[in-house]
């Protein structure tokens, strides 16, 4: 652990920022313009419809599509912002499996499914060298009881798990590096609602324990309200309105906004 | 200056885009302050937009014009204007708001949901747990509920575990939307204790109280918001 | 030679060329897998055709040719590749371990050790020591390529999990001069340490695979592990059945009906030539005698 001084100063300082960000398929424009800072322990909200954009931006934003126009800069453990189309591909995926977390929608895609829970956990720490079974082990297991699954299953492959368990299972996977920043894609997409409701609350409290920052793409604003501080909202390809979340959906603004918060079905 | 909250000409107008583009003026030229160790209740019928200015204060409904001054660290913070990171780093350490529903989060015991302030600024989980048990026996919540979350709870229950959840930290300035709606005698009077308590602790409170024994009780000063409204 | 129809060692000179390029290439990039254009060959795959082909480009007609097949000289498949060679190139052929220049081996490190001016050639079926985990062939090359080797450990982590400790007995991952990790081939751990800082020259063709690659002469090869649980050589309980040797690897041998077997050597000069200078086991008096082993 640094010294908490240069942790103060670098709260401060973004984190992740993207500038003119845009990408184009021939004459369609994905997503255009997108310009944001994103500081640590911020979690962000990207909401909008199917096709908005948004996924492609998340895309962009991770490094994964490179962008038509703009760039995204990343500031790396050493404290120096790097411009993400610059990295290495050695860069890239080491910043992918330490620093960064990706949780997909579908956890298949996220998850090894035919390797135990325990490997699934470990893995990243073997690939940044741990060489010590008994400790990847331990280590493993505390992650499983922090997402809340019996240890007596971390010799089972997640093909034998339930989907908010293999979700679950995803996000330790993600947050044994202690990344600074976790991508999440829909994370709650195609779960029953009540395994909805236990993720959101495990995944608001880990951000805030880990004092993680997170890009959470969702069509769900009740997602979006309970574990976002700030809130994007796309169409089109454009970010039309931002802003802290309680702000955007108490007192949204623009017209397609109002129209999004007000399909809301009451609970 | 040494007021907590300073409101100049601040307004507020909601553009209806759903409904053919209607704008509906809620208030205008809203300006008063409040000083530490002082209650201002805010009076007016329905619909004058008391909920609206809390609202704006605490920086969920944002501001059409004027501002809104918050004393926050030691310098004075502009909600109109300020970035949603330095709205956050306000709502941490300086307002908190006791709403009249609790937005209840799922799972989560009652307990932690009290005590929950008090670890986000940094105290021990078993410090603040305490203090959130001490406050729940004085609002009479049983011990027994205290693993539970509220969401399964009566809608008395749930105000009073937001109430504790509301008064439990140590924040300078407190927003209180219409705290001892649906009480009982006994409890309104714990909820009174608790505002005199926070007054001589030096918070600067704002409130909307409908029942007028209530108010008489907790204000020190009353402001009317009739003058700031623009509907009709 | 007495078979003019073909050319010498079966292959033509330009196919020879090409295999010599690519088995250059893997020499100067120890552990790594150099793509080439493998031929038919007439056998089938699996039955050696990486092999026979590399074997093919390194003869010269001086060479002196050893093949063993799980450490035997007189299984079909090392006679078929023996008088396959004998008759397209005429080369001489041996199987004494020590008079051999170049062995072709399916599945075993010869226990004498190799000396200098040799070439081990192995016959390799799955070339990708990663692929069991990672099926996409463009992510294992890009994971060779960055040194990601994390998901190695992942299968050894599995083997614990399960088992208790590393079961991987053969085709166990090493680490080649500290970079490339390599499937030494169906090999039984047993023989991983031969392979390291060994003085004779080692390639692998998978024909199948179409994957070349090689260990130069004095290299280091590491088996993978972990520091709670390093790699450990598996030890039989008995010596050989026929010549008593107790440090080699051993094969079962079921002896009747009843389930009754004896452990011998698998490398069977290795055995015969023990024999040969007086070592004795317990079965080799009356190799017949019915008798279990508990």
């Amino acid at each position: 652990m640094a010294d908490s001084n240069t942790a103060m100063q670098d709260y401060d300082r973004p984190l992740l920022m993207a500038g003119g960000l845009g990408k184009t398929y021939g004459r369609l424009n994905a997503c255009q313009d997108v310009s944001f800072s994103l500081y640590p322990g911020e979690v962000l909200a990207i909401v909008g419809e199917s096709g908005s954009g948004k996924s492609t931006l998340l895309q962009l934003l991770s490094a994964q599509l490179a962008p038509s126009s703009g760039k995204v800069s990343y500031r790396m453990r050493d404290g120096v912002m790097r411009d993400l189309a610059a990295l290495g591909e050695a860069e890239r995926r080491f910043l992918f499996r330490t620093d960064w977390g990706y949780v997909h929608q579908d956890p298949v895609l996220g998850l090894r499914m035919a390797v135990s829970a325990g490997a699934n956990v470990g893995e990243r720490l073997m690939a940044v060298g741990w060489n010590h079974y008994g400790h990847i082990r331990d280590t493993a297991t505390s992650w499983l009881e922090r997402v809340e699954i019996d240890i007596g299953r971390i010799d089972d492959a997640p093909r034998t798990y339930s989907g908010g368990m293999r979700q679950r299972l995803q996000i330790a996977r993600n947050l044994v590096t202690e990344p600074r920043l976790v991508f999440m894609d829909e994370p709650t997409g195609g779960l029953d609602v009540s395994v909805q409701a236990r993720l959101l609350d495990l995944m608001r409290n880990l951000v805030s324990e880990l004092g993680l920052a997170a890009i959470v793409v969702t069509h769900d604003l009740a997602v979006a309200r309970l574990l976002s501080h700030r809130v994007m909202v796309m169409k089109g390809g454009r970010v039309i309105e931002t802003g802290l979340t309680d702000q955007v959906l108490d007192d949204p603004r623009e017209p397609y906004t109002q129209l999004l918060v007000s399909s809301i079905l009451p609970a | 200056m040494t007021a907590m909250i300073d409101i100049r000409h601040a307004q507020k107008t909601f553009t209806m885009h759903l409904q053919g583009g209607i704008e509906l003026p809620v208030v205008s030229g809203v300006t008063f302050q409040v000083e530490p160790g002082e209650c201002v209740v805010l009076s007016g019928p329905s619909g004058a937009g008391k909920s609206s200015i809390l609202k704006m204060i605490f920086g969920n409904y944002r501001c059409d014009g004027g501002r809104i001054g918050i004393r926050h660290q030691g310098t004075l913070v502009d909600l109109a204007s300020a970035e949603p990171r330095q709205i956050l780093s306000v709502r941490r350490a300086t307002i908190g708001y006791v709403s009249q529903f609790l937005r209840a989060v799922p799972r989560v015991a009652t307990l932690d949901v009290v005590a929950e302030p008090l670890i986000a600024n940094g105290m021990a989980r078993p410090q603040a747990q305490e203090r959130a048990g001490q406050l729940l026996r004085r609002l009479n919540i049983p011990e027994r509920l205290w693993p539970l979350p509220p969401s399964t709870f009566s809608g008395g229950e749930q105000q009073r575990v937001n109430i504790a959840r509301g008064f439990i930290s140590d924040l300078p300035i407190l927003l209180l939307d219409e705290p001892t709606a649906s009480l009982d005698a006994a409890n309104r009077a714990v909820v009174v204790e608790l505002i005199e308590q926070k007054k001589r602790a030096d918070v600067a409170m704002v409130a909307i109280v409908h029942d007028d024994e209530i108010r008489h009780l907790i204000a020190d000063r009353i402001v009317d918001v009739t003058s700031f409204a623009l509907a009709a | 030679m007495n078979a003019p129809v073909y050319n010498f060692a079966y292959l033509d000179e330009q196919t020879k060329r090409m295999i010599r390029r690519a088995i250059l290439k893997a020499i100067a990039i120890p552990g790594y897998q150099v793509p080439f254009a493998s031929r038919e060959m007439p056998m089938p795959y699996g039955w050696g055709t990486g092999g026979v082909q590399v074997t093919a480009a390194i003869l010269g007609p001086s060479d002196v040719l050893k093949v063993i097949d799980q450490g035997s000289d007189d299984t079909t498949n090392a006679i078929s590749i023996r008088k396959f060679f004998a008759r397209t190139a005429g080369v001489a052929t041996t199987t004494a371990t020590a008079d051999a220049t170049v062995i072709q081996t399916r599945h075993r490190i010869p226990e004498a050790p190799l000396h200098g001016g040799q070439v081990l050639v192995y016959q390799v079926p799955i070339p990708e020591p990663l692929r069991f985990l990672e099926p996409r062939e463009t992510e294992t090359r890009r994971m060779h390529a960055l040194a990601e080797y994390g998901l190695m450990h992942v299968k050894l982590y599995e083997d614990i999990a399960r088992f208790g400790h590393i079961a991987t007995s053969y085709a166990y991952p090493v680490k080649v001069n500290a970079r490339y990790v390599m499937d030494p081939s169906p090999t039984p751990k047993f023989d991983n340490p031969k392979m390291d800082n060994c003085p004779a020259l080692q390639l692998f063709g998978a024909g199948r695979e179409k994957r070349i690659y090689a260990i130069p002469p004095y290299t280091s090869v590491v088996s993978l592990d972990f520091e709670d649980h390093p790699f450990t050589r598996y030890r039989f309980d008995a010596p050989c059945a026929l010549c008593g040797a107790d440090d080699s690897y051993l094969d079962e041998i079921v002896t009747d009906d009843q389930g009754s077997r004896m452990f011998v050597c698998s490398d069977t000069d290795y055995c015969e030539n023990r024999q040969a200078q007086g070592h004795r086991g317990s079965e080799s008096a009356a190799p017949h005698k019915e008798r279990s082993h508990g």
